[in-house]
């Protein structure tokens, strides 16, 4: 076994993994405290993504400093994907709130359809190179080879993610909050936390985690249209219900654990099959843990 | 109409003058940047701007004022709603209501005479979706298991037909049953393991075998010719006759119509059946059904064997239709379509899966001026029905028993007395 190719597909696992927690979080912590599959969840993504690339290129042409670029695309990216969120919260969840799931869920695939095509006809529908505006960095000289520098990029920035999300939901009033609401809102509402401005606060958090994956991405594979949302949803999805939907810590596991499978078994074994080795994964843990590695049986009521 | 004249106060101008603020900076990047990156130039469109500004002002006055129309209708009112005013009449009526049945078939026997081939051609797609929604309709109408690969069942139906008249020159007729008989065995291949899984957990796995199924069918070259798919499928014969192209398309559509007749005659069947009760039973509380004595197992694997069966006939039927099938027939969103159908159409009624079809395969079509927008106006018509209509165009009326004396009993009663 050639170690050195183990390493690069378990690193090629990690990144991927730690996009797809990015955006894994938006969808469990949604469906958390909604209980909604929020079909259009990879859309934000994509439209941060794009916003990035935009606001990116425009700010190239003055010649700034490309660092600078990179951390002001990456906000802004970051907020306008955090103001679509909550709109579309606010114009096709909102009103359902309390009316069949089913409805809710074609609600956020009309959503997902209208965005992707919004972009696709406010830009374009061809592939955009993303400009490169990661620098190399020099300590990771001696193991080139193995990690890239978009790659360490990726892995550092979803760490501290992680943490400052656990510190969040952990230790803070509005985390508690959360908490409490995705444990019973009914409950949650009569001590008094406005549930409104929580489930508005979820989405900005799951949006710009999101958008922060999207650009990540878009420096590392370097182009995107319109299109990368829908998989890489989908996907998110297959990892948040692997770890068991609901559960913040699930999500991610079930992230990491999708990224390798999907990367050692591309590897090993066929590069064709990319996506059927995450879908079987995730039918046979399923099968053996209905609930996902993480997730609490559900408690079943009459 | 007068009281949307409120909505011109100031106040309520005001709050549409913030949200038409808020969605111009919204779509500021998107809308109004525009970058090439090969000439290195940024187009600045600010008219875009302007016009989101003015669309957004008057678009979310409209938006307030239908939300508070909707809400202002309390679920309890006495006040009855078209649909069912519409039922009663059909009730009352029995012969205006066979009349209209007369005049409707009457005019789905003459459409391809009147109509030119192309709408023709259109109408089939549509009656295949009403068969294909009221397949789905049993798992997910009936059975509430949320099924989002039923996509893979209509592929089996197609490639059986496709695969088997290839190798084996088997005709259309013959592989009709096969089809149908080999996507209901997947359903119950798919039915096994899912049993413990509930809800969205339900809905990952079904899309993740559609997925599943489709990759496969894309990359096992040898067996399915690969994303190329297999092309000059036989139009159905008749006896043996070779048609025109216009008589083949005809002969399909009545087919179609055929089908439709025969699903809705079973599917209704089916609804009021000992096995139909027991999916209602299942949808409605799966523990509380159990105690009570219906076999969860066997009402399961029922629903998506028959949800799968009708989805391989469809199949069958489709590849015949279009003489070329490959698995980009087969994506998720063929599946989320077939949702949507049952979905719009309102859940578990048959009449509801018919209006949905049509609506959502004719609209696209008719849409078709606006080539362009179509799918961004699809989308926000799906957004808009399920705000405004949450149950579904014909949302399903629940049956209700009525315990009329008939003659013999009415007669055992006075003998009693």
């Amino acid at each position: 076994m050639d170690l050195s190719y183990f390493f690069e597909l378990f690193v090629g696992g990690l990144t991927r993994g730690s996009i797809y927690a990015l955006i894994a979080l938006g969808y469990t912590m949604v469906y958390g405290i909604i209980k909604l599959i929020n079909f259009a969840h990879g859309e934000i993504y994509m439209i941060g993504a794009f916003t990035a690339l935009i606001i990116a290129s425009v700010l190239s042409f003055t010649g700034m400093n490309p660092v600078l670029i990179f951390l002001i695309a990456s906000v802004l990216a970051i907020f306008f994907s955090a103001a679509y969120g909550v709109t579309m919260e606010k114009i096709a969840y909102t009103p359902l709130r309390g009316s069949q799931r089913l409805s809710a869920l074609i609600s956020a695939i009309g959503m997902s359809m209208f965005l992707q095509n919004y972009v696709l006809l406010a830009q374009t529908s061809d592939f955009l190179p993303f400009p490169e505006l990661v620098p190399d960095f020099k300590f990771l000289k001696p193991v080139e080879h193995l990690i890239s520098s978009t790659s360490f990029l990726i892995l550092i920035t979803t760490a501290i993610v992680m943490v400052l999300l656990t510190y969040l939901i952990k230790f803070t009033r509005t985390g508690k909050a959360m908490r409490a609401t995705s444990q019973d809102a009914k409950m949650a509402q009569l001590l008094g936390i406005n549930i409104s401005r929580i489930i508005t606060i979820t989405f900005i958090i799951g949006s710009s985690t999101a958008a922060l994956g999207g650009v990540l991405i878009s420096t590392h594979i370097g182009q995107l249209n319109f299109y990368i949302g829908f998989i890489a949803g989908i996907k998110a999805f297959v990892a948040a219900v692997l770890g068991g939907i609901g559960s913040i810590p699930g999500a991610v596991l079930g992230s990491f654990v999708l990224g390798w499978t999907e990367s050692f078994g591309t590897g090993y074994i066929s590069s064709d099959y990319e996506d059927v080795f995450a879908f079987l994964f995730l039918i046979i843990i399923l099968i053996f843990r209905p609930s996902g590695i993480l997730g609490r049986p559900e408690n079943k009521k009459v | 109409m007068s009281d949307i004249l409120k909505y011109f106060t100031v106040k309520e101008m005001k709050k549409s003058l913030v949200m038409s603020l808020w969605f111009m900076i919204l779509t500021f990047p998107i809308m109004v940047i525009k970058v090439n990156t090969i000439e290195d130039t940024v187009v600045w469109r600010w008219g875009n701007l302007i016009g989101i500004g003015i669309g957004a002002f008057f678009m979310s006055t409209l938006w307030r004022y239908l939300l508070e129309r909707k809400n202002m209708q309390s679920p309890l009112s006495d006040k009855k709603t078209l649909q069912i005013r519409v039922m009663d009449w059909a009730n009352e009526n029995p012969k205006a209501k066979t009349t209209a049945l007369i005049a409707v078939g009457a005019f789905m026997a003459a459409f391809p005479f009147l109509t030119s081939m192309y709408q023709t051609s259109i109408m089939t797609t549509a009656l295949m979706y009403i068969v294909l929604g009221l397949g789905l309709n049993i798992v997910v109408g009936l059975g509430g298991l949320l099924h989002l690969g039923y996509a893979a069942f209509y592929a089996v139906g197609a490639y059986t037909y496709a695969l088997l008249n290839y190798h084996f020159g088997l005709s259309f007729w013959i592989c009709l049953p096969i089809g149908a008989g080999l996507a209901t065995v997947m359903g119950i291949l798919l039915a096994i393991p899912v049993l413990r899984l509930r809800g969205d957990y339900l809905a990952i796995v079904t899309l993740g075998f559609g997925e599943v199924i489709r990759i496969i069918l894309e990359n096992w070259n040898d067996f399915s010719f690969g994303p190329s798919g297999i092309a000059n499928i036989p139009r159905p014969g008749f006896f043996g006759m070779s048609m025109k192209l216009q008589t083949a398309t005809i002969y399909i559509y009545f087919i179609m119509i055929a089908m439709v007749i025969f699903t809705i005659f079973v599917v209704r069947r089916l609804e009021n059946s000992r096995m139909g009760r027991a999916w209602i039973a299942m949808r409605e509380d799966e523990i509380a059904s159990e105690s009570m004595g219906i076999d969860i197992t066997k009402s399961k694997i029922t629903t998506f064997a028959l949800g799968a069966f009708w989805a391989g006939m469809v199949g069958v039927i489709f590849a015949a239709k279009t003489t070329f099938i490959n698995p980009a027939s087969f994506t998720l969103w063929e599946s989320v379509m077939i949702l949507c159908v049952v979905v719009i159409g309102g859940m578990g009624s048959i009449f509801g899966v018919v209006i949905g079809a049509l609506i959502l395969i004719l609209l696209p079509e008719y849409l078709r001026a606006f080539s362009e927008y179509r799918m961004l106006m699809f989308g926000a018509i799906l957004v808009i029905m399920m705000v405004f209509r949450p149950g579904g165009i014909i949302s399903n009326i629940r049956k209700k028993y009525k315990f009329e004396p008939t003659q013999n009993s009415a007669e055992s009663s006075k003998e009693g007395v």
